[in-house]
């Protein structure tokens, strides 16, 4: 199956500093992937280098086997759908008005159609017409996830979707990402809950300083080498029933 | 509220004000003599109402459209309430523009003091954008709007200051202060012309100021052409202010509180606030205008001094409003 998102070799600076170092990876239709790593790790830099939103200094980015550097903006919205870190929206505009805004290449009325079902598929059915910047968190993450939603891409990137949400949030977050790589779309997010990335994903990338220093299925990605070398953990991932859970302490 | 019906009741206002300001002024009519200015234009009256009264509210309400606009516009592109061409210096880099112009004796070129003022609003324009892409702060934007702003106003102060012309020197000082008094309809169609050019830029720039309101990133990847959006809100807000600082001069707060009169009926969407801002800009400018007239004084007042007196309060209380929710 050809690869979503393929990253190749990639460096890229922000600034005159280089945030990305020669990464590699790539994402396939029906996979979940998670990249994780310590605050200023290069996580997010990764993404948005990956998307063609920082200049590239060496490799590649492909996007469905085009490189993203040379993809019009449209082309490439209709490839991936991302959301970005940033979660402040700055008028209080209604949720179903949010969400349609992934769907702009619809007309009005069949966007705002796409927008209220996303809306009602993230439980905020019920928010359709309330403003965003009177909703709490939790309720603004979930209409920002329905805007995800709304874009119908074949890869779907978000960076950082459980942040500042409830382990029920987290979760359900998590499940409907997951009802996406079902219908066959490929997935990446950023996570900083080890435990949570070990459950939920099909493969984690670890990054450090900028490099993608894993690329693994969780168990493996997740080593205690990983774990002491790159977040100074000495821990390991244990199985329970309800997956695995991450017991740890901090390498004095 | 639909779009087009507010716009409808908004046009019937408008065009209830605009009446009255037709109709009220120093020099009041009688009923026979109201009716006399409409069957016969060229009688006394009607010269009053027609050749002075009409083309100075027409001008009002094409400086107040081009103002409420710009503002609506800017306030989306920065995604900033407290943006408007008045806070963020462009006003006063356009009337420095026009300013200029009438020192250095262009008046006389047809045109000059407009493009000048035009200039200067793009110049000013330009650079809110770029420091706009830079500090994503409200407070810095504002902060910096401030001190180009009072650059502009230190700039025109020593064209002031090195104007050999006490005429040219009287004729900047009623500029800045910003009127529409004395305008004919030659005025009010040269100024039209940048005008529909600007508010078209902003028309088109609105899909692109609705998907900013997710912010520079989610707008990048949305598909849409923003870098090429971003240039037409631009340029659009500029060559707005500039038409109107070159018709009126410099009329502050109109279009800081043109959108905010109009926000909660479009329910805050940058994109459907665009024309009801223009309307209520509109509105502002001839019910200031208006009241510049109407007040007695031993001078008539000047309708940028007018929107000042009430627009300076209006400010402070959106400012406070918005700081509470850059604390939240």
């Amino acid at each position: 199956m050809s690869a979503l998102w393929t990253l190749v070799d990639l460096s890229a600076r922000q600034g005159r500093k280089t945030v990305v170092e020669d990464a590699t990876f790539s994402v396939k239709p029906g996979e979940l992937v998670g990249v994780i790593g310590p605050n200023g790790a290069g996580k997010t830099s990764l993404l948005r280098a990956g998307l063609g939103l920082l200049p590239l200094l060496r490799g590649e980015a492909r996007l469905s086997g085009q490189a993203v550097t040379s993809l019009a903006s449209t082309a490439r919205a209709r490839l991936v759908g991302y959301l970005p870190q940033e979660r402040r929206v700055a008028w209080n505009v209604p949720a179903r008005m949010v969400a349609a805004l992934g769907a702009t290449d619809l007309p009005e009325a069949e966007a705002d159609a796409v927008a209220v079902e996303r809306l009602a598929r993230v439980g905020a059915g019920d928010l359709v017409d309330r403003g965003v910047l009177d909703m709490s968190g939790g309720e603004r993450a979930k209409v920002l996830l329905a805007r995800l939603l709304a874009t119908r891409a074949p890869l779907l990137v978000a960076d950082e979707p459980v942040a500042g949400l409830d382990p029920d949030a987290q979760l359900l977050t998590l499940d409907l990402l997951r009802g996406e790589v079902a219908r066959g779309a490929g997935v990446v997010v950023t996570l900083h809950d080890l435990g949570l990335a070990a459950r939920c994903c099909d493969r984690i990338v670890v990054v450090s300083k900028g490099r993608a220093v894993a690329d693994a299925p969780p168990r493996e990605a997740l080593s205690r080498g990983v774990l002491a070398d790159v977040f100074s953990l000495d821990g390991e991932l244990i199985e329970t029933a309800a997956g695995p859970v991450l017991a740890a302490r901090r390498v004095s | 509220m639909r779009l087009t019906r507010l716009c409808k009741l908004m046009l019937a206002v408008l065009t209830l004000a605009a009446g009255l300001a037709v109709a009220l002024g120093e020099t009041s009519f009688s009923l026979a003599q109201y009716a006399e200015a409409v069957m016969r234009p060229m009688s006394p009256p009607g010269e009053v109402l027609w050749m002075i009264r009409a083309p100075r509210v027409a001008v009002a309400v094409l400086v107040g459209m081009a103002l409420g606009m710009a503002g609506a516009t800017m306030q989306g592109l920065l995604r900033n309430p407290l943006a408007d061409p008045g806070v963020l210096g462009v006003s006063a880099v356009s009337g420095l523009g026009a300013a200029f112009a009438i020192s250095a004796g262009l008046a006389v070129l047809p045109g000059a003091i407009e493009l000048s003022a035009l200039a200067g609003a793009l110049i000013a324009g330009a650079i809110v954008v770029g420091v706009a892409a830079r500090f994503r702060e409200p407070e810095a934007l504002i902060l910096f709007g401030v001190a180009l702003s009072a650059f502009g106003g230190a700039l025109t102060a020593l064209v002031f200051n090195l104007s050999r012309s006490p005429v040219a020197t009287a004729e900047m000082l009623a500029w800045l202060m910003g009127s529409v008094e004395n305008r004919d309809a030659m005025d009010a169609l040269r100024a039209l012309v940048p005008m529909a050019l600007g508010a078209a830029l902003c028309l088109r720039a609105g899909a692109g100021l609705r998907m900013l309101t997710l912010g520079e990133e989610a707008a990048r990847m949305s598909g849409l052409p923003m870098a090429r959006l971003r240039v037409y809100a631009v340029a659009g807000s500029a060559l707005l202010t500039g038409a109107a600082v070159a018709a009126s001069g410099v009329i502050g707060f109109v279009g800081l509180a043109a959108p905010h009169l109009v926000r909660s009926l479009v329910k805050d969407d940058p994109r459907r606030i665009l024309w009801p801002s223009a309307l209520a800009g509109a509105l502002l400018v001839v019910l200031a205008d208006l009241a510049a007239r109407m007040i007695p004084t031993e001078q008539e007042l000047k309708l940028g001094v007018v929107t000042a007196l009430f627009g300076a309060p209006a400010f402070a209380l959106l400012a406070w409003r918005a700081s509470r929710s850059w604390r939240s």
